[in-house]
């Protein structure tokens, strides 16, 4: 039944370029965007509590590849070694991190964005001396937009398949008690690794994917540390230990961004700012959970009337 | 040759020496009673041994094998498992998934049909028949001591630590409890206890360790050790010896 | 030259502890991990040079009026936003969590003020900017005033430590925060008076860093990542730890940007990160953990 639904969800939703302008299919586009982003930030720091602030590295990383290799090779084979560079990064900074308590994983994730920013711009100012590049890729958006349905498709379904797996019990072991955990023969930082790097796989996917959008790439466009925050509040917004969660997260805030990006271009990211600390506040285990309390509370008043 | 040897073992804190020099050795089949006054570094003792805690200085070997410089992963997956002095029930889950997660993640893991199966004789064994699908956080104090032995069964070991597993029990409960433990040993698996309880240790172990101060005072059959001039100096004072 | 670049380091690594030493406050004793901490940097430094070209005031005197604002703005940051957190959570680590989150939105907030006023353009003003001839070598003033300053800071802040009954509580609740309260101390008060202390130090770094560097509303990030970098390497509220990591920070990013390139010292800071990781997770300076 549930898979009936999505299937339909799903072709509904392909059918969505034939039908609409340029405008709303790239609001479309960077609502798949960030609704792969946030459901691959929540794959890894919803049930370790582990927070990521390096979204846009790996974001980044993909587009950047795409810029680099897209004239030397197809198009798969650039999105495949795109994938792989962000596997290899992950893997080094979850080695480097991930045995160590979780607060080392954040401030190594808080500068490592700024870090990979300096290092491109470093090796494209002294050895290719060329700061800022032109894709040009036979992709239109409707293409992006199938592209990135299809990685959302794969990213929930391989959430869904975590949450009934193996390594799904052993994340829920290790979220509640890892030190029984680890008495019970579940390799801790083994597992962590396997999901960080999955998560970031899936999001240098997302930023090789949306490269063609932009035509020309610099890294201060996509190394733009917005989009770590604009992840990390979907994510917490919709509910990161829930399958959709994220992605309902993604869709109000993604138009509300449009929206303050258009009308207060100047003051979006105090607003932004203002509403992230807000939903920190109130919703510190996202609507959804919030919904299911009120529910509980309405439910309970009526048994009690 | 010895199931578990403890070498020379020592365990400092910072300023604080909480296990000194610690040697013994336990045969396979043996059930062995860890005694001592509080402080003297039982549960720090048990924690090395599980991998827990570090060694400052010294082994431990398991069939030969040293195992102090392993996790408490690969420690488990040798055939050590244990209960915690305050017990640690994975509240999230259920009684069922509880003990999944140690069939699932063991050395020749279980998974899916086969793993259900054992999970309800597991469970029937400690007295917990027909309630794998209760919510862990919902189980009595009891209960969850059995939850946590069948965890640790799950694994199948070779060697089983309880922790205080019979602190806390009302005198039926410890009744059930005693005769639990008694039907495991004589499965044949061995176990190193800690305990306060004198009636268990005296109807269960064969042999008793006790320690003092971090260091082993005695170490013999259970009837000899308990009445033993040091052993009882240590736990009562002076005046009593 | 080589000796130059040591110098440089050494006065750069003045400031790099003092900075760390502010955030070593907040996150040992008030348990906040700030992650705006290096946008209340920036702040102060805006703030010395608005004083500075529109009042004419000497970034001397600036820090009279720059550092008890970043007192009082830290001091009301806690009260509203903090305290509130630290209060609901059961435990450590779910403190940690939301303090980080809290403050990670605080950083947009505060980036996006500082943007709105004075762009994202890169800012400096020329105070002292005479050569000094120290040792055969010259090196500008105003550096080797930074560096009286980051010293004279660093020594009030350690006096006051260890010196006062006010110093001797803090360490105690950085000690232990569990059992503060049995011995009358009010651990609330204390948190936010040291978190306060920590944002004036913070603001205090950013006068010192506006004497000499150019700086931009973007960079904070930059600062949080080299004070914590430097916290971690010292050992978390280790004073003199700090001091250490910081001079061998500043020491090692001048090398690397006078010897092999400046858009690599970033980079530099990472690799001695990692290696901090890597073999003493604990801190240089730190005891290791049980």
């Amino acid at each position: 039944m549930i898979v009936l639904v999505s299937l339909l969800a799903l072709v509904a939703l392909a059918a969505v370029p034939f039908f609409v302008g340029a405008y709303p299919l790239g609001l479309g586009i960077g609502i798949l965007g960030y609704g792969v982003l946030a459901t691959a930030w929540a794959l890894f720091s919803g049930p370790t509590r582990y927070i990521s602030l390096a979204t846009v590295a790996f974001f980044g990383i993909g587009a950047y590849t795409v810029a680099v290799l897209a004239d030397l090779m197809p198009y798969p084979l650039v999105l495949l070694c795109a994938a792989l560079i962000g596997l290899v990064v992950a893997i080094l900074v979850g080695l480097a991190t991930l045995r160590l308590a979780g607060i080392y994983f954040v401030i190594f994730t808080f500068g490592l964005a700024e870090l990979v920013r300096q290092l491109v711009t470093y090796y494209e100012v002294n050895v290719t001396r060329t700061l800022g590049r032109y894709v040009f890729l036979p992709i239109g958006p409707e293409h992006i937009y199938w592209q990135l349905l299809g990685l959302l498709a794969i990213t929930l379904a391989l959430a869904f398949w975590i949450s009934r797996a193996k390594i799904g019990l052993a994340l829920r072991v290790i979220g509640d008690d890892p030190v029984v955990a680890s008495h019970l023969g579940i390799g801790i930082t083994r597992t962590k690794l396997a999901l960080f790097s999955l998560s970031a796989v899936v999001m240098t996917l997302a930023g090789a994917i949306q490269a063609p959008r932009w035509t020309y790439i610099e890294p201060s466009i996509v190394f733009n540390p917005t989009v770590s925050f604009l992840t990390v509040i979907m994510a917490l917004l919709g509910g990161p230990n829930r399958l959709f969660g994220p992605l309902l997260g993604a869709v109000p805030l993604f138009l509300l961004f449009e929206w303050l990006s258009a009308n207060f271009p100047n003051h979006y990211s105090i607003i932004l700012g203002l509403l992230f600390i807000a939903i920190v506040f109130l919703l510190p285990n996202g609507v959804l959970a919030a919904w299911d309390k009120f529910a509980a509370r309405l439910k309970n008043k009526e048994a009690r009337a | 040759m010895s199931l578990l040897t403890l070498s020379n073992v020592t365990k400092r804190f910072g300023g604080l020496t909480a296990v000194n020099g610690l040697t013994f050795a336990i045969n396979a089949g043996e059930t062995v009673g860890l005694l001592g006054p509080n402080g003297s570094g039982k549960t720090t003792a048990l924690n090395m041994i599980s991998g827990y805690l570090p060694l400052t200085s010294g082994t431990i070997a398991l069939e030969g094998t040293t195992i102090s410089t392993l996790g408490p992963e690969r420690i488990a997956h040798r055939g050590v498992a244990r209960t915690f002095q305050l017990v640690r029930a994975l509240p999230s889950l259920t009684v069922g998934e509880n003990v999944l997660a140690a069939l699932a993640f063991r050395k020749d893991p279980l998974w899916g049909s086969e793993a259900e199966a054992k999970i309800g004789a597991l469970l029937e064994n400690v007295g917990l028949a027909g309630r794998q699908h209760d919510q862990a956080s919902n189980l009595t104090y009891i209960d969850l001591k059995r939850m946590e032995l069948a965890r640790a069964l799950a694994t199948e070991p070779k060697l089983l630590l309880l922790d205080e597993w019979l602190a806390g029990l009302n005198p039926t409960e410890l009744r059930a409890g005693i005769d639990l433990i008694t039907r495991l040993r004589q499965s044949g698996i061995t176990i190193l206890l800690v305990e306060h309880v004198m009636d268990a240790v005296r109807a269960l172990c064969s042999r008793c360790i006790v320690m003092n101060t971090g260091a082993r005072l005695a170490d013999g059959p259970t009837a000899d050790v308990l009445s033993d001039k040091a052993v009882i100096r240590a736990y009562l004072g002076d005046d009593h010896a | 030259m080589l000796f130059s670049a040591i110098l440089t380091g050494l006065v750069l690594g003045g400031t790099y502890a003092l900075i760390a030493m502010g955030l070593t406050l907040q996150y040992g004793v008030a348990r906040i991990m700030n992650l705006a901490y290096g946008d209340l940097i920036i702040a102060g430094s805006f703030g010395a040079m608005l004083l500075f070209t529109a009042a004419g005031i000497n970034p001397l005197l600036a820090l009279f009026i720059v550092v008890p604002s970043g007192f009082a703005l830290s001091w009301l940051i806690y009260a509203l936003m903090l305290q509130p957190l630290a209060r609901r959570s059961p435990n450590r680590d779910r403190l940690e969590g939301d303090s980080i989150l809290a403050t990670f939105g605080l950083l947009f907030v505060i980036q996006g003020v500082a943007l709105v006023l004075f762009g994202a353009n890169y800012q400096s003003y020329s105070f002292l900017a005479v050569p000094i001839d120290v040792f055969g070598t010259t090196i500008a003033a105003n550096r080797l005033l930074a560096f009286a300053l980051a010293v004279l800071f660093g020594t009030g802040l350690w006096l006051l430590l260890t010196r006062t009954r006010f110093g001797t509580v803090i360490r105690a609740v950085a000690a232990n925060p569990g059992s503060a309260p049995l011995v009358g101390i009010n651990v609330d008060h204390v948190a936010r008076l040291a978190f306060a202390l920590g944002g004036g130090l913070a603001a205090a770094g950013g006068v010192v860093v506006s004497m000499y560097l150019t700086f931009s509303a973007t960079m904070g990030v930059v600062f949080t990542m080299k004070a914590l970098i430097v916290v971690i390497m010292g050992g978390v509220g280790n004073l003199l730890g700090a001091l250490a990591a910081g001079l061998i920070l500043g020491v090692v990013e001048t090398l690397v940007s006078s010897f092999i390139d400046p858009g690599l010292t970033l980079a530099a800071t990472y690799l001695i990160f990692l290696a901090v990781l890597v073999v003493r997770p604990q801190g240089l300076f730190g005891k290791p953990a049980r």
